[in-house]
């Protein structure tokens, strides 16, 4: 995880994974991830091609319909030089998975692909850290700040001193969880299939949550994010959540995840 | 055994909601977490010592036919004997036969996972052999008519004030008011009810944590001394292993013993590490007449060469019951069999069928701490997913889940199309939950809004805010 930049005068060009998720449920952290890689003096590419890297079906067992899913995402990022998530499990699938969903489908090249994919893939913040350099974000702020790691950020993506890095040097009073290495439940289909289990493991990270008393609650997947979110609401819990992309950024237009929304805040897409 | 793993989500159900199994289970991950992380904090050399344990484990199963056959070859030189059995009815009705011929009326049991796979003590007590647990956990458990719901810590589900309750209505010898509100009031009870059945018993039934080929020895760890006291005083000793505990040298025991109590309780090495080879021989102070060990398959031989291959190299440690947040929300129980935790979702589709635990491999939501904390480094959120992947091709998941597989991945592979409908879909879904943000209930959902809310999406989607964004940039 050290490569530097490219010593030439060419810009580092970033390929932004949006991700399903935040495509669908949260487009300002999606935004703000650009704004974050441009302030990081990368060429950002937003490729159009993209959509889902296959991990809901790949996770399930269900291989065919994964790789048809990943397909149209092998040669979108061809152009990049890094493709950059701003999540550790979407991350963490295109790292260490998309080889193996490909290997055996008898298409050598959609598996040199996958593997060149692999070589190249970064979490946001330990790109903005660890390939950029980044010591401090464009964003300020003073929330006393609860980070939750999602499991595969943590051990699939070995992120954990940079995302608390890039919030400190925001201004934020960054607090650790007792149980800041136990999974929050969410589990992409398992949050569904097995709702009992799921929301008993939220209702445990709520409760780690609140004995901290933050005021912000922030995480760079948004499957954690919805799936914390959620259960805070239903304790009712005044803890806001924010993907950590947006308070680096600083920008914060969006109302909390899953929070009361005022007219102001409406996202400005629709 | 009978599984009873193909309840699984009925089992979850009424687990959740279980308050003395979630105080119960608070307890040992509470208790167990720590304890773990410093023993190996404390041991620079440990993933070390993990590659050379596994390393030994893949050898062995690489070779297993030569060490087993060699293990019986020490065990006879010991004066010893070795059954082979390929099934749970052979290795039951193995047992019976042995305890006919040495005339055995009452036996004292160690803890053995494998003769819970058999249903051992049903058994026996239906031919009217009386099997007495001697572990303090399955003592309690036997008493209450239970399974076992932690490998190693048989009755971790129970609160001590339920364990009070179960001593009060069995010994029902002992005076009624007896103070019994400390753990150690209670083992010591146990203990002194338990002292005088080991030298009555005819026969000693312990498991094996490891068979070694090149003594013919078999090992067992206790943190009671039950284990010794159930194999030497008894006339007859016989061991109930499973095939895959078999290593070559005492050497490796020793690496693997190491790892074993770190793993499990955090301990350097159990109280009594206990090794047994072959019976009582002239001159001897003490030790069984006659010692037999009874091998059984069960089912492993058919993974040997299989996909989940890897799990064969587990040594039983608990270490990934005791860091599953999974384990810890539902206890051992649920999952319906001997084995639970990660190692359980993998081990029981494996030996008793997908057929009969097609919840288990599913019910994870691959955190990954099973992998990271396994002293064998078991990738089983990988075997897992290899047994979900088994079930799609056997066609054992839902019609529904299949259709919207298939659906949602031929709309994924076409990514004009794909924005098209999720730009649409929550659009409508932003203003029906209007200002509020997130839904308390949406149709099909039910799995999250039962205990969750539903964030709901900013409406839109990413590509029509970032072509927008860029058309003001020019």
């Amino acid at each position: 995880m050290t490569t530097s930049p490219k010593k030439s005068n060419k810009k580092v060009t970033a390929g932004l994974f949006v991700t399903c998720l935040i495509d669908a449920m949260r487009p300002s952290a999606g935004m703000a991830a650009l704004r974050l890689l441009e302030a990081a003096g990368c060429e950002v590419i937003v490729p159009e091609n993209q959509t889902c890297c296959g991990q809901p079906a790949w996770n399930s067992g269900d291989i065919k319909a994964a790789r048809v899913a990943a397909t149209p995402f092998l040669d979108a990022f061809d152009a990049c030089d890094y493709v950059v998530v701003p999540s550790g499990s979407c991350a963490g699938m295109l790292a260490h998975h998309l080889v193996d969903l490909f290997e055996g489908s008898g298409d050598l090249h959609a598996r040199r692909q996958a593997a060149a994919i692999a070589g190249k893939t970064y979490e946001l913040t330990s790109f903005l850290v660890d390939v950029m350099g980044m010591k401090t974000p464009p964003g300020k702020t003073t929330a006393r700040i609860a980070y939750h790691d999602s499991c595969s950020s943590l051990r699939e993506m070995k992120v954990i001193s940079q995302p608390r890095a890039l919030l400190n040097a925001a201004g934020a009073d960054v607090v650790d969880l007792d149980k800041a290495d136990t999974c929050c439940g969410f589990g992409g289909t398992f949050s569904v299939k097995y709702g009992d289990i799921s929301g008993t493991m939220a209702d445990d990270k709520a409760t780690d949550i609140e004995a901290k008393d933050p005021d912000m609650l922030v995480a760079g997947d948004m499957g954690c994010l919805m799936n914390i979110a959620g259960r805070l609401l239903r304790r009712g819990s005044a803890i806001e959540v924010r993907h950590v992309a947006e308070v680096l950024d600083g920008a914060m237009e969006a109302s909390p995840i899953g929070g009361l929304r005022d007219s102001a805040s409406q996202n400005p897409g629709n | 055994m009978e599984t009873q793993s193909r309840h699984f989500k009925e089992n979850v159900a009424a687990a959740i909601l279980d308050d003395d199994l979630k105080g119960a289970m608070s307890k040992l991950t509470s208790a167990l977490r720590p304890k773990r992380a410093s023993a190996v904090a404390g041991l620079p050399e440990f993933d070390q010592l993990r590659d050379h344990g596994i390393a030994i484990r893949m050898h062995t199963l690489d070779h297993i036919d030569t060490y087993l056959a060699q293990f019986e070859d020490n065990v006879i030189a010991n004066g010893g004997h070795v059954h082979w059995c390929a099934d749970e009815d052979s290795a039951r009705q193995t047992i019976l036969d042995l305890c006919r011929q040495h005339d055995v009326r009452t036996v004292t049991k160690g803890k053995s996972m494998v003769t819970e796979e058999l249903g051992l003590n049903t058994f026996l007590d239906s031919h009217g052999i009386l099997p007495l647990e001697t572990d303090l956990g399955e003592y309690i458990i036997q008493l209450r008519g239970e399974h076992p719901s932690h490998i190693i810590a048989p009755a971790t589900h129970l609160q001590r004030e339920q364990i009070a309750e179960t001593f009060r209505q069995s010994h029902t010898h002992l005076d009624a008011d007896r103070p019994m509100d400390t753990a150690e009031s209670l083992t010591e009870e146990a203990r002194q009810e338990l002292r005088e059945k080991y030298g009555a018993a005819d026969a000693g039934i312990t498991g094996a944590n490891f068979m070694i080929a090149e003594t013919g020895s078999t090992i067992i760890v206790t943190n009671e001394g039950n284990g010794d006291l159930t194999q030497t005083l008894a006339r007859v000793h016989i061991v109930v292993a499973s095939l895959e505990k078999i290593i070559p040298t005492m050497e490796d025991a020793g690496v693997l013993l190491r790892l074993l109590a770190r793993s499990a309780t955090g301990q350097d090495m159990s109280v009594y590490t206990t090794l047994s080879s072959g019976p009582r021989r002239p001159g001897d102070p003490d030790g069984p007449e006659a010692f037999h060990v009874v091998l059984v398959d069960n089912g492993r031989s058919g993974m040997i060469g299989g996909s989940e291959r890897e799990m064969l190299r587990c040594i039983r440690c608990s270490a990934c019951l005791n860091h599953c947040p999974v384990y810890a929300a539902i206890g051992g129980h649920a999952y319906g069999w001997v084995y639970s935790g990660p190692m359980g979702k993998v081990l029981t589709p494996s030996l008793t069928g997908l057929d009969q635990a097609p919840d288990l491999p599913n019910a994870s939501s691959f955190c990954g701490k099973c992998e990271e904390v396994c002293p064998m480094r078991i990738p089983l959120p990988k075997l897992m997913r290899n047994l979900r992947t088994k079930q799609t091709e056997m066609k054992m998941t839902s019609m529904r889940q299949r259709v919207i597989l298939a659906l949602w991945s031929q709309l994924a592979s076409r990514p004009a199309l794909y924005r098209l409908v999720t730009g649409t879909v929550t659009r409508i879904l932003a203003r029906i939950a209007g200002k509020r943000g997130a839904f308390r209930w949406l149709p099909m959902t039910g799995g999250w809004t039962k205990m969750r809310d539903l964030p709901a999406p900013e409406g839109g989607g990413f590509f029509a805010r970032y072509n927008a964004s860029r058309k003001g940039d020019h």
